[in-house]
């Protein structure tokens, strides 16, 4: 895929072994295309982990903390993996294809970690395989995305529900297409062999130019999900942190049975977490960036994990960790941006309501 | 991309065009290719005082930061403040709209440390190539 986006004027920068597009046209115009129109990502960084076997799950129930009985086949479902006590291994979407066969779709930087760590907790009959090298994904975002992807799939997309896959072949291989993303916008990912890529991002492109369909780099990647206040592990999710903490609470179901860090992620429950992970719009000028620290009556209250200035809604943005008594909503607290103290309030997140939601 | 022969250039690139003992600085439009889309500016008040290849203020675009270094010394008479809601301008017009901050020269020889148009596009390549 290199070639192929360096003719259309990318910038690279090299991504957990990865030489990944940051941007094409431009971080803002990319970023408006997705919220106007269609946007289209080359996301082969991610990681593609199979899970199969009689045990695959009951292993899956152990080795997650959300609840596999709450989706089908054909069901996709976010989650993360944790560690036994709370600390975050990743958050990923666990794709049902039936009992015995599960995709699990992992953050790049944490492929080879998970990986290792699910082969090391594996119990009962089960096969877990890294298919990182053998898949791409695509995925294609925004109010335009059902009508630019439908001519280049045979499956109904007015009929997949959010969070909803089905499997096809095309040119020749098995895809799965599913109705999910990291924008907040309708949109679709679509995982294919790796040799069959290009084409398909080609395709994609010509078929949407009627929409103004723009390819799209990792950078409004980064500022879309962010005007969404997904987290992203290595700033808002790490081993150091907890999903209860990161506001990830609805994804650990404790009434499901056993599962790895139950116990801890319990008491933390119990005990209430000392600190909360907060969205922050900034009253003063300047762009918090991660590693700011954030105060309050010059006590050091937190920090924070991701901020940038938000192309939809032109204001300063920004997620941090605050002590938890920080958290509540309209607390104005501020943040040392290179030495100067600007003042952000702390806001509900999502910042942004996206215009179409797909489904 | 353009490179006006009337201008100074720095090695931070800025770029410098004299009218009398004044200085009005921007930075070039290869500086704001390289950067992106330019979102945010943080600059110094009128009045204060800037010293030659020392930074003076702040700019960013989505990803990144970087600081900005004053082409010469002085005082500084009158900064684009249009550039607070517009950061845009550098992107659009780096020459023109895009102008940062006009300096009254304490030293007018420092000129003379800067590059013409071809020199600095000579530079630009030779950093493009060490990449």
């Amino acid at each position: 895929m290199y070639g192929v986006h360096k003719e259309a004027g990318a910038r690279f920068i090299p991504f957990a072994g990865w030489e990944m597009p940051v941007q094409f046209s431009g971080i803002i115009e990319e970023h408006i295309a997705v919220r106007s129109s269609a946007g289209l990502f080359d996301l082969n960084h991610m990681g593609e982990i199979e899970v199969i076997g009689d045990g695959a799950e009951d292993f899956l129930q152990y080795i997650i903390t959300n609840d596999l009985n709450a989706i089908g086949d054909g069901d996709a479902q976010y989650t993360v993996m944790c560690y036994e006590d709370g600390g975050t291994v990743d958050d990923l979407l666990v794709y049902r294809i039936n009992r015995e066969r599960y995709m699990l779709c992992v953050n790049a930087v944490n492929t080879e970690k998970d990986y290792l760590w699910m082969v090391k907790n594996s119990k009962g009959k089960v096969q877990i395989t890294d298919k990182t090298a053998d898949y791409a994904l695509l995925a294609l975002q925004g109010p335009h995305s059902k009508a630019a992807l439908q001519p280049s799939v045979k499956g109904d997309m007015d009929g997949l529900k959010r969070f909803g896959f089905i499997l096809e072949e095309m040119n020749g291989a098995e895809a799965m297409i599913s109705r999910t993303g990291y924008t907040g916008e309708d949109g679709f990912e679509i995982f294919l062999p790796s040799d069959k890529c290009s084409a398909l991002w080609k395709e994609l492109l010509a078929a949407g130019s009627e929409y103004s369909i723009k390819p799209v780099g990792l950078g409004a990647r980064d500022t879309l999900r962010l005007e969404m206040g997904y987290p992203l592990y290595g700033n808002e999710l790490s081993q150091d942190t907890d999903p209860l903490e990161a506001g990830l609470g609805w994804v650990v179901k404790m009434d499901k049975g056993h599962f790895m860090g139950r116990d801890a992620l319990l008491s933390l429950k119990e005990q209430g977490t000392v600190r909360r992970l907060v969205g922050l719009e900034m009253i003063d000028r300047g762009i918090a960036r991660h590693g700011h620290r954030i105060f309050s009556d010059e006590k050091d209250v937190g920090y924070i994990t991701s901020g940038t200035m938000s192309p939809s809604l032109k204001v300063s943005i920004a997620m941090g960790y605050v002590s938890s008594e920080m958290a509540k909503e309209g607390t104005v607290l501020e943040v040392d941006i290179r030495g100067r103290l600007c003042s952000a309030r702390v806001v509900k997140r999502p910042f942004y309501k996206p215009s179409s939601s797909g489904g | 991309m353009e490179f006006p022969e009337n201008l100074k250039y720095s090695k931070e690139h800025e770029w410098t065009r004299v009218e009398s003992n004044r200085a009005i600085i921007g930075i070039t439009d290869f500086a704001q290719d390289e950067l992106g889309e330019i979102v945010f500016i943080d600059l110094p008040a009128a009045g204060t005082n800037v010293e030659a290849m020392e930074t003076f203020g702040t700019i960013e675009s989505v990803k990144t930061v970087s600081d900005l270094f004053s082409s010469v010394s002085g005082q500084i008479v009158e900064v684009n403040s249009a550039l607070e809601d517009e950061p845009e301008f550098i992107n659009n017009d780096p020459y023109g709209d895009g102008w940062i901050m006009i300096v009254e020269m304490s030293d007018p020889n420092q000129l003379d440390d800067l590059l013409n148009s071809s020199e600095y596009q000579n530079y630009i390549e030779e950093e493009k190539q060490g990449d």
